[in-house]
């Protein structure tokens, strides 16, 4: 159970990160530490003590093998995250080219 | 399961130090510090397509921060209002740790998952699929069709990155293109 504290301590600082943070960069950092600890949780519940990883071969008993399905979940999930932070880092690239600054709080005028 | 812990504890203190270093460089090479901590975590936890998989996403990801942030740092602003976020952030985190330390009694323990449906395809996935590798059995036979919507999704967001990037209209005559894309 300690290990799912653990978890959810890189979680909390992930959404620490987006709340408090003011610059485009740190946010994004944020993100993506929030994402590691998501996908880190589901492999971490799929776990199975003493298991083998999924992978059949000559002679394995397959009482003993770790859950596949989070992990084939995940692996969907993390190629997702790199889609979605190249997206935000081209929205942040813009915002910095447009307004010359990553300070969320700098960006007020909305001129067209 | 020591190794696990230290992983961990790693994490952590890589993502504590990603989030408080002043310098935008150094915080993103935290953050590919803690990705590549969390690949040996998958490999300790019996996950080898996943650690393969997050290794190379990692240092994808990698390189467009560093692109992104190269040459463009910028000092903190700390000014207005830092007691007040400070205290709505810090009592949004109470509050989520609060309900998680409820749901977590409800999981199983650690290291004894439930498998109702993984023990069927760990038994029929060879007979039926033929692929001795349980994992890619799910991902391109089981649920294909959820590979496929990856795939969509994956699409979707370069469509939006090349129009995000993508500089509409035509060049003045004695204007210079910036070299500014990924």
């Amino acid at each position: 159970m300690a290990v799912y504290l653990l978890c959810l301590v890189l979680f909390s600082l992930g959404i620490y990160c987006i709340l408090r943070k003011r610059n485009i960069i740190k946010i994004i950092v944020g993100v993506i530490i929030a994402e590691y600890a998501v996908n880190l949780f589901f492999i971490l519940v799929a776990y199975r003590m003493g298991g083998r990883s999924p992978i059949l071969s000559e002679g394995a008993t397959i009482k003993n093998m770790v859950d596949p399905l989070p992990q084939a979940l995940v692996l969907t999930s993390i190629v997702i995250g790199l889609a979605t932070t190249a997206l935000l880092v081209a929205i942040a690239m813009k915002i910095y080219e447009k307004y010359g600054t990553f300070d969320i709080t700098k960006i007020k005028e909305l001129k067209g | 399961m020591v190794e696990l812990y230290i992983l961990l504890i790693f994490m952590i203190v890589g993502a504590i130090i990603a989030i408080e270093v002043k310098d935008l460089l150094s915080s993103v090479v935290a953050v590919g510090a803690v990705g590549l901590a969390l690949s040996i975590v998958f490999l300790v936890l019996k996950a080898p397509d996943v650690a393969i998989t997050q290794l190379v996403v990692e240092l994808l990801c990698l390189i467009i921060l560093i692109r992104a942030t190269l040459k463009r740092d910028l000092p903190f602003s700390t000014s207005g209002r830092w007691f007040l976020n400070t205290m709505i952030t810090i009592g949004f985190i109470i509050v989520l740790l609060l309900v998680a330390a409820k749901s977590f009694t409800d999981l199983p323990p650690f290291g004894f998952p439930i498998m109702r449906v993984a023990s069927h395809y760990l038994n029929n996935g060879l007979s039926q699929t033929g692929a001795s590798n349980i994992v890619s059995a799910v991902i391109l036979d089981y649920r294909a069709y959820d590979t496929l919507g990856e795939a969509t999704v994956l699409f979707t967001a370069v469509i939006g990155v090349l129009a995000i990037v993508r500089r509409i209209g035509r060049k003045k005559v004695g204007e210079k293109v910036k070299e500014e894309d990924e």
